[in-house]
């Protein structure tokens, strides 16, 4: 992820509403030319009494309102390889599929899912390949379940509050949920006769980076899914069509996309993604490898920049909260920069490894005021300040930054991130 | 194939510097190349389950087993041939399985390099506005977590010179991905490990020799003890 941005002028209210947010704050020419700010939009028409006319016919396919345009932000100051999720312009807790983040390592490949086929091999009594129509016969199972890049929140984590016009999409946009459907792993692996000494497997990517992770074998014979579906229809391409690995609660990178291959081993592979990538330096001299699961975050996502709250008085403090150990128990929220703490409210359903919703009142006096949240997940574990990451870590660790995030709010209503 | 391993790129605990002299003029066949002995992983590597793990991990197999223990054995799949998974298992290990017969020189690879890397990599793999692949940190101190001045690259941070070889010809060059032959992976693998100080100009690189190379970074990796709880780590 690169820090080396520089934060333009505000987008226009507009822009803000419709999820475009973050691409004036990237900076000229940083974002898609589609997409950018200045460039006025006609606003869409609209008759003046809608009840007074026939409205449209049905249509094979829906398409959103003409007044909503939320956008996932692409950066194109590097060859870009990801975009993230509009989280300010989301309620609840799904993510719709065009809106679901990207990252990849060599492009979207483009696959005929007839010719599809999964190869099981190594370790194993039977070696097999299996048919797109092969896994779909097998008794599915669907779970919404969060999927969040490693390096999410990592120019917050790495800049504190010196980029203070940064939406939540810019800092923490590589994360999303989704209703994932599939077959079980530990189906596959049972179909194919996994031997008892297999310890780790090797997952390949049918894209042009022929994307590799290793795979404890635990994870397998736990909740892995061999998804084909997401909301309730085919992957998009971009994640993973026609069938992908997924590791609920795992770092996204080991969730490995356009699927083709499966090797059993009793040792892991060291592929460039766990060794050059994906490995947390530590102080001391080391890097932590493996480092698959996600600790207990949240985030704020209203009030935030580029939001201006309209005048004193009542508003919802509202955003999400997820880890990948389990469930989350309680979100805490802190109006006071975290002097004092009070519990938000977690709109039902509360599940394991995925996103959870929460919300609390808040009576605004019209004055200064720093906001911030705090996850705690069902181990007990408690997200950190960014000064306990910071000592535990690092300060140029480079993945998993739970940290707490502020944002404050200046007394003309205007909402920054402050670190 | 002339197989030459400078004084101090192989790892000395194996001697495998002498035994690779030996061999050296004796070419290996083509079917052999699979069928080399692993060498032996370190003991500190991480992934390796030690007799608790291993236990948890036989535990965490009859639950999952007991799961699905209700439902049918499908049969849906069909066989996957040798070939079949040959034509798609490129995989390489830490100790050397999958590398192919064939090899490559540094020279060899510094004009391959120029031909097909350099304008991404830079001439000495220093990188530009893509990955750097060369360079090495003073005393070969691993300060990453703490120190930004340096980069992160083959020498200063990768432990497993496999691993260059794997990705390379999965992945490189990006315009041409899987378009390298081995012995042009071979080649390019030795050129970068030279650029990064762990290979001679004079060496050449094959299936026996690579895993042998023991990286500077090699023991900096330490497993997750990240587990949730009150501790943040
Ligand atoms: C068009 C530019 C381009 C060319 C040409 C190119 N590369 Fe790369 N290389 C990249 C990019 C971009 C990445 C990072 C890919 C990613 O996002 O995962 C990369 C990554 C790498 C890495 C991994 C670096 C790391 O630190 O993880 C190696 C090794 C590498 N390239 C070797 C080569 C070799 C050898 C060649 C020539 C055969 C080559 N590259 C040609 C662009 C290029």
């Amino acid at each position: 992820m690169a820090n080396n941005r520089e934060n333009g002028g505000l987008p226009s209210r507009r822009d803000v509403l419709a999820g475009v947010v973050g691409t004036a704050a990237v900076g000229a020419g940083a974002v898609a030319g589609a997409q950018q700010a200045d460039t006025p939009k006609p606003r869409p028409r609209a008759p003046e009494d809608p009840t007074k006319m026939q409205g449209l016919v049905p249509r094979p396919l829906g398409e959103r309102s003409a007044f909503e345009t939320p956008r996932r932000l692409v950066r194109v100051l590097e060859p870009s390889s990801s975009s993230r999720t509009p989280l300010q312009y989301l309620q609840g807790i799904v993510t719709p599929a065009d809106l679901h983040f990207e990252r990849h390592h060599g492009g979207i490949p483009n696959i005929d899912p007839e010719r599809y086929e999964l190869l099981i091999h190594g370790m194993v009594e039977r070696p097999q390949t299996f048919t797109l129509a092969d896994l779909k016969r097998f008794p599915a199972e669907s779970k919404l379940r969060f999927l969040e890049c490693s390096g999410n929140g990592g120019t917050a984590f790495q800049n504190q509050g010196r980029y203070p016009r940064m939406s939540p999409q810019e800092m923490d946009g590589l994360t999303s949920t989704s209703e994932w459907t599939g077959v079980p792993l530990k189906l596959l692996f049972r179909e194919v006769g996994a031997r008892p000494e297999a310890t780790w497997f090797l997952a390949e990517g049918m894209d042009a980076a022929v994307m590799t992770r290793s795979v404890p074998m635990e994870k397998a014979w736990d909740d892995a899914i061999v998804a084909y579906a997401q909301n309730g229809e085919p992957l998009r391409p971009e994640q993973g069509y026609p069938v992908r690995l997924f590791l609920p609660g795992w770092e996204g990178n080991a969730s490995v996309k356009w699927l083709r291959r499966l090797d059993l081993s009793d040792r892991p592979f060291m592929t460039r993604e766990e060794t050059s990538k994906y490995t947390d330096p530590l102080p001391g001299g080391k890097a932590r490898m493996f480092s698959f699961g996600m600790d207990a975050k949240s985030l704020i996502t209203f009030p935030t920049f580029p939001e201006r709250l309209g005048g004193p008085g009542w508003w919802e403090v509202r955003g999400i909260a997820w880890t990948g150990r389990g469930r989350i128990t309680r979100v805490e929220i802190s109006t006071d920069g975290g002097r004092n703490w009070e519990d938000a409210e977690l709109q039902e359903p509360v599940l394991p490894k995925c996103h959870v919703r929460f919300r609390k009142l808040w009576n605004w006096d019209g004055r200064g005021a720093t906001l911030m949240s705090r996850a705690t997940d069902e181990t007990g574990y408690v997200q950190p300040t960014r000064d306990a990451l910071l000592a535990a870590r690092g300060s140029y660790t480079r993945y998993h930054y739970n940290q707490i995030r502020s944002w404050r709010v200046e007394s003309d209503g205007q909402v920054f991130f402050a670190g | 194939m002339l197989v030459l391993l400078s004084a101090c790129a192989p790892e000395s605990e194996t001697g495998s510097s002498a035994a690779a002299e030996d061999d050296a003029v004796l070419p290996v066949p083509p079917e052999a190349a699979r069928a080399l002995p692993r060498p032996e992983l370190h003991p500190g590597m991480p992934g390796l389950l030690n007799a608790a793990e291993l236990e948890a991990l036989a535990a965490a197999r009859e639950d999952g087993l007991a799961d699905i223990g209700h439902l049918p054995e499908f049969g849906f799949g069909e066989t996957a041939s040798p070939e079949r998974i040959a034509a798609w298992d490129i995989d390489i290990g830490p100790d050397g399985e999958g590398l192919p017969p064939g090899s490559g020189s540094v020279e060899r690879g510094e004009t391959l390099y120029r031909l097909q890397c350099v304008q991404c990599h830079g001439a000495r793999g220093e990188g530009s506005q893509f990955e750097a692949l060369a360079g090495r940190v003073p005393g070969d101190r691993f300060p990453f977590a703490e120190d930004r001045r340096y980069r992160i690259t083959v020498g200063s941070y990768w432990p497993y010179a496999t691993t260059l070889f794997d990705y390379i010809r999965r992945a490189m060059p990006q315009a041409a991905p899987g378009s390298l032959p081995p012995d042009d992976v071979y080649a390019l693998t030795a050129f970068i490990l030279q650029l990064n100080g762990l290979l001679g100009s004079g060496d050449s690189l094959d299936a026996e020799s690579l895993p042998r190379i023991r990286m500077p970074a090699r023991d900096r990796f330490v497993r997750d003890d990240r587990r949730g709880g009150p501790e943040v780590r």
